[in-house]
């Protein structure tokens, strides 16, 4: 399993990683974004992907 | 052993690097950097950066294990470069041998030639452009902009949380005006103007006065301004002297072909701000992109074309397609694009009013160019889906 967290400190709900992993990360109906926490191992490259275009890089991956 | 040299340690020679790896490359890398910091993100540096609390190596890119083994030549940038013989020389007198060059040398700030003291004007490009600025950013401090782009309009939001006071003189009749457009543009001046900033518009500055350090600025309508600081924000120039003597168009960046290969060249790509290329998404002459994301998109698909061309394999030549998008953040209020509403000729506003939260659509002879809206996340992410099938 890949851990998936987001630095809410810097996040800014700009929404990027939505495009990227639309299963992993998505904005509420107030803007704010949302996300799961565990993700099967074969879907790393569309989070990595997420992470890469965060604009606040708030996005981590272990 | 000569390998791949990547001139620029941003975004996008970091990409470029790790798409290279990625896509199985073996050889030496070497990422080349002006400034001495390993890649970090500069949006932070006109807002989180400048106001305090947030250190160069906070804003550091996450580095991939798979780019540990790239060699770093940091803070000598490119000086000259023999494209023919496959050589790069830096500032320090190193001279790099390539097999294939990345140019990812990205812009800087444009300054103009205006008389007076230079002591107190500065720049935001770098981490210790910012760095500099921060220092002079204390309460009550005369902050004058120069452009009411968008770095000068999030320096002017930044000084003004911090507590100075804060001009803004431009050529323009309204801030950022492209690409947002004049509507837009008014009601995010509004905003400015309600949290303080004064603006000068239609106005150029003809001199700076002062003995040693800027005292004050006279603008060509005789209006003389005092101030403490000045941040010269009027557009950027491409990073591309040091390829002079090549036989390139030096003139608008790099053009570039689909695979980001330069225009003359076989094994030398661009990427980023300084990369001219088409866009399968959008019609019209080769653009260069200033966007956050566009080092991305365009350094992924260098990576992959020199991964390929050194591996002897064949170069995928498929029309090159990316989305343009940038954000902005101006007090509390959120800035967010896509598409390429700086090339409209007809803009309509489908949602709210300038002066609140609201959504405008941006057209061409082709129909939808591009979308902004200003504090509507949520409701813009379909447009993106829209402007994607425009492919």
């Amino acid at each position: 399993m890949i851990k998936v967290s987001i630095d809410m400190d810097k996040c800014q709900h700009y929404g990027q990683c939505c495009f990227e992993a639309p299963d992993v990360f998505a904005l509420d109906a107030d803007g704010k974004i949302t996300y799961v926490a565990e993700v099967a191992d074969d879907r790393r490259d569309d989070v990595e992907s997420a992470a890469d275009v965060c604009p606040m890089q708030a996005i981590e991956i272990s | 052993m000569a390998g791949v040299v990547i001139i620029g340690a941003g975004l996008g020679g970091l990409r470029v690097a790790e798409t290279l790896r990625a896509s199985g490359y073996a050889g030496e890398v070497t990422i080349v950097g002006d400034e001495i910091h390993l890649p970090y993100n500069r949006p932070p540096l006109s807002k989180e950066a400048l106001a305090g609390g947030v250190e160069v190596a906070d804003l550091e890119f996450r580095r991939k294990a798979h780019v540990d083994d790239v060699t770093w030549k940091l803070g000598s940038p490119a000086v000259t470069s023999n494209l023919k013989e496959g050589t790069v020389t830096l500032a320090d007198g190193t001279v790099l041998h390539f097999d294939a060059l990345a140019v990812a040398a990205g812009i800087r700030p444009r300054r103009l030639p205006i008389p007076g003291p230079q002591a107190g004007r500065v720049v935001l490009r770098t981490a210790d452009d910012a760095q500099e600025l921060r220092a002079a950013l204390v309460p009550g401090a005369k902050v004058l902009i120069m452009g009411a782009g968008f770095i000068g309009c999030e320096v002017a939001a930044t000084a003004r949380k911090v507590g100075c006071e804060v001009s803004i003189v431009a050529l323009d009749a309204e801030p950022m005006i492209r690409p947002l457009g004049a509507e837009l543009g008014a009601g995010m001046r509004r905003r400015h103007e309600a949290n303080g900033v004064n603006f000068y518009l239609g106005r150029t500055i003809t001199s700076f006065n002062g003995t040693d350090h800027v005292e004050s600025a006279t603008l060509d309508d005789g209006t003389v301004l005092a101030c403490d600081i000045v941040v010269e924000a009027v557009g950027s120039m491409a990073n591309v002297e040091w390829l002079d003597g090549n036989g390139l168009d030096l003139g608008d960046g790099l053009s570039v072909d689909d695979a980001m290969i330069v225009e003359g060249t076989s094994n030398v790509v661009a990427v980023g701000d300084i990369a001219r290329h088409h866009n399968a998404l959008f019609s019209g002459p080769k653009r260069r992109i200033e966007h956050w994301n566009m080092p991305t998109e365009t350094g992924k698909r260098a990576g992959q074309t020199l991964a390929a061309l050194l591996a002897g394999e064949e170069v995928s030549r498929a029309p090159f397609s990316a989305m343009p998008s940038f954000w902005s953040d101006q007090y509390s209020h959120k800035i967010q694009s896509f598409g390429m509403p700086g090339n409209a000729t007809r803009i309509e506003i489908v949602s709210g009013s300038p002066d609140e939260a609201c959504i405008a659509e941006y057209f061409d002879q082709s129909g939808l160019v591009g979308v902004i809206g200003i504090d509507k996340t949520s409701e813009l992410a379909p447009y993106r889906k829209l402007l994607m099938e425009r492919g």
